[in-house]
């Protein structure tokens, strides 16, 4: 018998053959939900494309899950539509509409062996029991549950039973999955190995994916695309490097990574921040301010004679915290502007600089993200 | 003093304490079970003393000889195995009627927002909080020939005799159910909250209908809370005495009926002594079938 846990996966893909060929798009139009005053949903567009992998991803409040609650049906928005390829969902129960859901606490039924439970969408389904037998032993074993299926659910571990809801889920071959946190209640080293089973999952089956998160890392690394979502809107929508090499407003630079923000003014063709001028590719033209995002990992410590195609800045460190993969440094720019720099830490590294330490920090031009002034609209 | 002292008189270097710990943990327990001291004592004498005592009133007979003739004649007698079979009726019919109409309002409820569901529950609980008797004289108002519902019903023109409502079975029915429906309402109550609506969910998304999903899911999940509260309500009903006295007009002799003529009337503090012993051994036959049947249930797991 196999252990669930094993590191070794074995891929049962006779099983499940990738159905990419017939994955489904979702459009969701002009969607809309209220509650009294206050809209959850504002309007939303949203396209997902054939066999994607798209996270939506926000702060709670948001509506992210209520949008994943009314692609799964589950809520009733006040207007709009919902397709899944031509078919139009928006009025359809939630039972009609074949999607594989996973829950957050995975919402297996507890009074149902392993078995049961995989097997519940197929005996809805009328398979011959034989078959159904074969398809729930093909899916365990794919989640490398092999055997568990006389295990009762409170006789799994959290890993585990996150399993038997994905086996769940994708054992009658929908053609959408819709996961809901799915990973939240684990703890991290579990999660992380989950992410990577669920993309793994994914590229196999190809199966048009929505996934709801609030963990940004999560989104960024499992996720064809992020929909980034803000009071009930999209804020923005692009892959997840794209997203994170350039936000676009500050409240996506904000959400996704850290960042310190610098206050840049451009007068005559020139913008200063600190001090420094300015070089960089989307410089405005007109006369304001923008904002300039500085991520951690991309600033350096400087030392004398280096700077080369570099926007650099005049500092001074106020503290130093070592994370050991890391050292997170932190400093204040000459016109008073709190930054951080996390460092790869090697090998004979001498003390981090003391408080008070000046030091020059620099960021290549080609790293430097300029956002609109979102008071005057684009830069 | 220095923090070496107190060290030092701790005790000889070496001393891992276990003694002194387990004393200490020995005085907490002790200090924790007095607490229940007094319900306990309480119990003793309310309880245990006085059922001690009908225990052995029992089996002595007029005479004050041992003796099992109570017994003998409960067997012999029809009259006696007439009431049992009353009582249980009675006790059986009340739980079913409990159940048909408890259990889609404890499903109402549980579906509510908890605020609402409060309030509601409040509506529930209402008849707790006025007197048993005043309940029961009530449904006489309403029941009796000349009652509300008698002079309404002939005025509309629904029926011209007064129909015979109270004084029989169905009265006592009626006052009973009345009386037992939030104890049927509060354990399922309790039990449908504790079921995740995701489990609903998720059937759904599998491809249940609401309905199918209700009995796959949600009935098996509820019937810890149906096994509680049924036999609750058949317990309690076993030995009602108020409502079928005043609803029964006589016609309705339940057990407790029985011991309450036996010692009022014929002063035979024996023979209803008997009838309780005989009755108490029932209750406590059913409440562990009962508890039996939950905990069968409970395997299934009933929430988390």
């Amino acid at each position: 018998m196999r252990l669930a846990g094993d590191h070794e996966r074995p891929r049962d893909a006779a099983a499940f053959a990738p159905s990419s060929a017939t994955a489904l798009p979702i459009t969701v139009r002009r969607l809309s939900k209220a509650y009294g005053a206050v809209p959850v949903l504002d309007e939303i567009d949203l396209d997902v494309r054939p066999g994607e992998f798209l996270t939506l991803l926000g702060p709670s409040g948001s509506g992210k899950t209520t949008l994943l609650m009314a692609i799964a049906g589950f809520l009733r928005p006040d207007k709009g539509s919902i397709r899944f390829g031509e078919r139009e969902v928006v009025r359809l129960a939630p039972h009609k509409r074949e999607i594989g859901m996973v829950f957050q606490n995975y919402a297996l039924f507890p009074h149902m062996d392993v078995a049961r439970n995989v097997g519940f969408p197929l005996r809805l389904r009328r398979v011959p029991a034989a078959e159904a037998a074969r398809r729930v032993e093909a899916a365990l074993e794919m989640f490398q549950l092999g055997g568990f299926g006389g295990r009762r659910i409170d006789q799994l571990s959290g890993g585990q039973r996150q399993r038997v809801a994905l086996a769940r889920a994708i054992v009658f071959e929908p053609r959408i999955i819709l996961m809901d946190e799915p990973l939240s209640a684990l703890d991290k080293q579990l999660r992380e190995r989950m992410q990577i089973e669920l993309r793994q999952l994914h590229e196999r089956l190809g199966t048009t994916t929505v996934y709801v998160t609030h963990d940004q890392r999560e989104a960024l690394t499992m996720s064809d695309r992020v929909a980034i979502l803000d009071r009930g809107r999209i804020a923005r929508i692009d892959t997840p490097r794209a997203i994170y090499d350039d936000p676009g407003s500050r409240f996506v630079a904000e959400f996704i990574g850290e960042s310190s923000f610098l206050d840049v003014a451009v007068a005559d063709g020139v913008a200063r921040a600190a001090g420094s001028t300015i070089r960089a590719g989307n410089l405005p033209t007109r006369q304001g301010c923008c904002t300039m995002v500085l991520r951690p990992e991309r600033l350096h410590l400087l030392g004398p004679g280096e700077g080369e195609g570099m926007n650099c800045f005049d500092g001074r460190v106020t503290g130093a915290v070592y994370q050991g993969d890391t050292l997170l440094l932190q400093a204040v720019l000459s016109g008073g502007s709190p930054v951080a720099l996390r460092l790869t830490t090697r090998g004979g590294e001498g003390p981090p600089p003391a408080p008070g330490t000046p030091v020059r920090i620099g960021i290549a031009v080609s790293d430097t993200v300029l956002l609109p002034d979102e008071a005057q609209g684009a830069p | 003093m220095t923090t070496a002292s107190v060290f030092d008189a701790a005790g000889p270097a070496g001393d891992d304490h276990a003694a002194g710990l387990r004393r200490d943990q020995w005085r907490e327990r002790m200090g924790l079970a007095s607490l229940a001291a007094p319900a306990l004592l309480l119990v003793t004498v309310t309880m245990l003393v006085p059922v001690g005592w009908l225990f052995g009133l029992s089996f002595l007979d007029d005479n004050g000889a041992l003796s099992l003739e109570h017994y003998r004649r409960m067997l012999a007698e029809p009259s006696y195995g007439r009431t049992f079979r009353t009582t249980f009726e009675i006790s059986f019919v009340t739980t079913l009627i409990c159940i048909l109409l408890g259990y889609p309002l404890a499903y109402f409820l549980s579906q509510l927002p908890r605020r609402a569901a409060n309030l509601c529950m409040i509506a529930v609980l209402l008849p707790f909080w006025t007197s048993l008797l005043v309940r029961t004289y009530a449904w006489l108002v309403l029941l009796q020939r000349s009652g509300l519902i008698n002079t309404w019903g002939m005025k509309l023109g629904l029926w011209s005799e007064p129909l015979q409502l109270v004084h029989n079975m169905g009265g006592t029915l009626i006052g009973m159910v009345h009386i037992m429906l939030p104890f049927m309402v509060l354990p399922l109550y309790g039990t449908m909250r504790a079921i995740d609506r995701n489990l609903l969910r998720a059937a759904a998304s599998l491809g249940s209908t609401p309905v199918h999903g209700f009995w796959t899911v949600f009935f098996p999940l509820s019937l810890p809370g149906l096994a509680a509260g049924a036999s609750l309500v058949f317990v309690l009903c076993l030995g009602f005495y108020v409502t079928p006295a005043m609803l029964g007009g006589g016609k309705v002799t339940m057990v407790s009926n029985r011991i309450a003529n036996d010692i009022e009337l014929f002063f035979n503090w024996g023979a209803a002594s008997a009838l309780g012993v005989v009755l108490l051994v029932i209750t406590l036959v059913v409440l562990m079938l009962a508890a039996r049947l939950s905990r069968g249930a409970g395997l299934f797991g009933a929430g988390h």
